[in-house]
């Protein structure tokens, strides 16, 4: 029942560390900023959300948070990237409080792509994406040179550098994801909060795009957090995981720890199998029937 | 390596020493366009009336020339009132264009803030009470017009403020206070009557340049405060989440952008009335015009001065007998296009 050791060296993870990072300036491992939790309560109107919570995110690295519906996982999200201010409690970037920094200068080292972002209409993907540049540019100052350059690399980087006279609200699905995705990265930060960001994509698209995620830490050495549903995605993609249950974090560290048949019960109260992913060696998890 | 450089489309990178930015080669062409028509109407319009001038002794006496009767024809009587026209109109439509974008609704107009409503009452107060001799019409427009806008934004105010919440409530309020001016109307005397009604139709005849000084001031602070506001429209236009997440200080920046946007219409409202559909039609055309995705500010100020100017020349011309009030036109221009919107709108979203 309980999962047996993945073969030696699996095809997608971890990254071989002689894997060149071509013309990069932010190589992997050259992450610098931290960001963590402390005492977090979040919440919105009478309800709260998440309570005690301390969390610190491993920087260059890809960390997943999952849950159930509820649980919490993208109210944290909000919370690290500024949006949702805490009850009580910080979070801190490089030891500062993030609500006392300037908001620009938190844009320009935390990005978060939230769960369906809503872009006006007749807005085209090169100009979705030149918004990016926003926290670097000022009112009498709109383009620079170097701007340009960092937009079309973000367009080919999510390979959507032929669909950027498209209208935003033309494209497919998985193109729009990309856009969006791109424009987070023309936005340049080294943090990447992404909440959820396969949702409403079929599953090719789906890989295609945590594929991209896996990318940006690789060659780029961003650090990455992102609200998943899929566990298996989850223990494929993510080098670190935390799992979540009524805004506690329950269980935290690699796939292999923490997807557990244990903990899967647990949290999510699934009785399931935990198996080597054929392709990968992660944690595989095979849901059982309610009644056997 | 990339070779080639994903460019903004259609587009043209302006660049001078610290200050850099793109401009759209179709604004371009419809800012110019739209300045060649207003200048002819403005001609035209100072040269037709009960005197008649030629369009070129116009022109003429506009640059320094001209007789002593044709300098007080053009220069004291006519040409205030197509001054007030112009700055009447792009003031609302700038106005409108502002309100559009950050409350995301292309049915948004100042209206909505409560603005108009407000002046409307201030004015039709100051008429049929008659403190005129204390504070004149226009200045009780413009402080009726700003506290209720005020007004609005606070009651809309629940730890911060909420575009679609402002403009719910700006409805609400607005429709209160119109209340209170019909209330007026119907306690007043039947000369106060008609004249409030006069006012409340918008219109820009008798004006002079005690209309125009304070205004073209308004504007010449207002305006550039606008274009500089279009820098965080970009990013306010996003849902809250993404604009907060480019940067921008979401509160400050929308009160930035509401405050301009009221005192424009303010402005604009105390000098001439509520002209209608002028802030809510002429920025959707100016965007249908130029392409995009927000109403361009530049152009949409254009456009509202051509519009407000050329329905002024019909509503001075087209009945031989009588002028009409210069809203009356806007209204007659703007709601076929108002429903028209609302039937595309709706045929989008079923």
């Amino acid at each position: 029942m309980t999962r047996t050791t993945p073969p030696s060296e699996p095809a997608l993870d971890p990254a071989p560390p002689s894997e060149p990072a071509p013309s990069e300036p932010a190589a992997r491992g050259t992450a610098t900023h931290r960001l963590c939790a402390r005492g977090l309560q979040l919440g919105y109107g009478e309800n709260v959300v998440v309570d005690g919570l301390d969390l610190n995110i491993p920087h260059g690295a890809v960390t997943a948070v999952v849950g159930p519906n509820g649980c919490g996982k993208s109210t944290l999200l909000r919370a690290l990237g500024r949006l949702l201010k805490p009850r009580a409690g910080e979070v801190l970037l490089d030891g500062h409080r993030i609500d006392r920094m300037p908001t620009r200068e938190v844009a320009r080292i935390i990005g978060m792509l939230p769960q369906s972002p809503v872009a006006p209409d007749g807005l085209t993907v090169a100009d979705l994406v030149m918004r990016g540049r926003h926290p670097h540019q000022t009112w009498f100052r709109q383009w620079s040179a170097g701007d340009q350059e960092i937009v079309t690399e973000a367009l080919e980087w999510t390979d959507m550098r032929d669909l950027a006279d498209r209208r935003v609200e033309e494209l497919s699905g998985g193109q729009r994801q990309r856009a969006w995705i791109s424009m987070a990265l023309a936005q340049g930060t080294e943090v990447l909060l992404l909440d959820e960001p396969t949702t409403y994509l079929d599953l090719a698209h789906q890989i295609d795009v945590l594929d991209l995620v896996k990318r940006l830490h690789r060659e780029r050495g961003r650090t990455i957090v992102m609200v998943l549903h899929d566990l298996n995605l989850a223990a494929r993609y993510a080098d670190h995981v935390v799992a979540m249950r009524d805004g506690k974090i329950v269980a935290e560290g690699t796939p292999t720890e923490v997807f557990t048949v244990e903990l899967l019960a647990d949290v999510f109260g699934l009785s399931a199998l935990v198996v080597p992913d054929p392709a990968t060696g992660t944690p595989l998890v095979v849901p059982l029937p309610r009644k056997a | 390596m990339t070779t080639t450089l994903v460019r903004p489309a259609r587009r043209r990178v302006l660049s001078a020493g610290p200050v850099a930015g793109t401009v759209s080669l179709r604004a371009v062409a419809v800012g110019l366009a739209g300045v060649a028509a207003t200048a002819a109407i403005v001609v035209f319009s100072i040269s037709h009336g009960s005197f008649t001038i030629a369009p070129g002794a116009v022109v003429d006496t506009l640059l320094g020339g001209g007789t002593t009767a044709q300098k007080l024809i053009v220069l004291d009587l006519r040409l205030p009132r197509i001054l007030t026209a112009l700055l009447v109109g792009a003031a609302l439509a700038v106005s409108g264009a502002l309100t559009q974008t950050f409350a995301r609704n292309p049915l948004a107009s100042p209206d909505v803030l409560g603005v108009t409503s407000g002046a409307s009452l201030g004015a039709v107060a100051v008429i049929v009470l008659g403190g005129q001799s204390v504070i004149g019409v226009p200045l009780a427009a413009l402080a009726g017009g700003l506290l209720t806008a005020a007004a609005v934004y606070v009651l809309a105010w629940r730890r911060g403020v909420d575009g679609y919440r402002l403009v719910l409530i700006g409805i609400g309020v607005g429709e209160i206070v119109t209340g209170g001016v019909s209330w007026f109307l119907v306690r007043a005397e039947i000369v106060d009557a008609t004249r409030a009604t006069i006012w409340l139709n918008g219109s820009v005849a008798g004006a002079a340049w005690e209309q125009v000084r304070p205004l073209s001031i308004a504007l010449a602070v207002l305006l550039p405060l606008a274009v500089a506001t279009a820098f965080t429209l970009q990013a306010l236009q996003f849902d809250d989440d993404v604009a907060r997440a480019l940067g921008v200080r979401l509160q400050l920046a929308q009160l930035a952008v509401v405050l301009t946007a009221v005192a424009l219409a303010a402005a604009a409202v105390s000098a001439a009335g509520p002209i209608e559909f002028v802030a809510f039609v002429v920025p959707q055309i100016a965007l249908r015009l130029c392409g995009g995705a927000r109403p361009p500010l530049v152009v949409s100020a254009i456009l509202g001065a051509l519009l407000v100017s050329g329905a002024d020349l019909v509503a001075r011309t087209i009945l031989p007998t009588r002028e009409l009030p210069v809203g009356l036109v806007t209204a007659i221009v703007g709601a076929p296009y108002l429903l028209w919107l609302l039937v595309r709108t709706n045929r989008r979203t079923t």
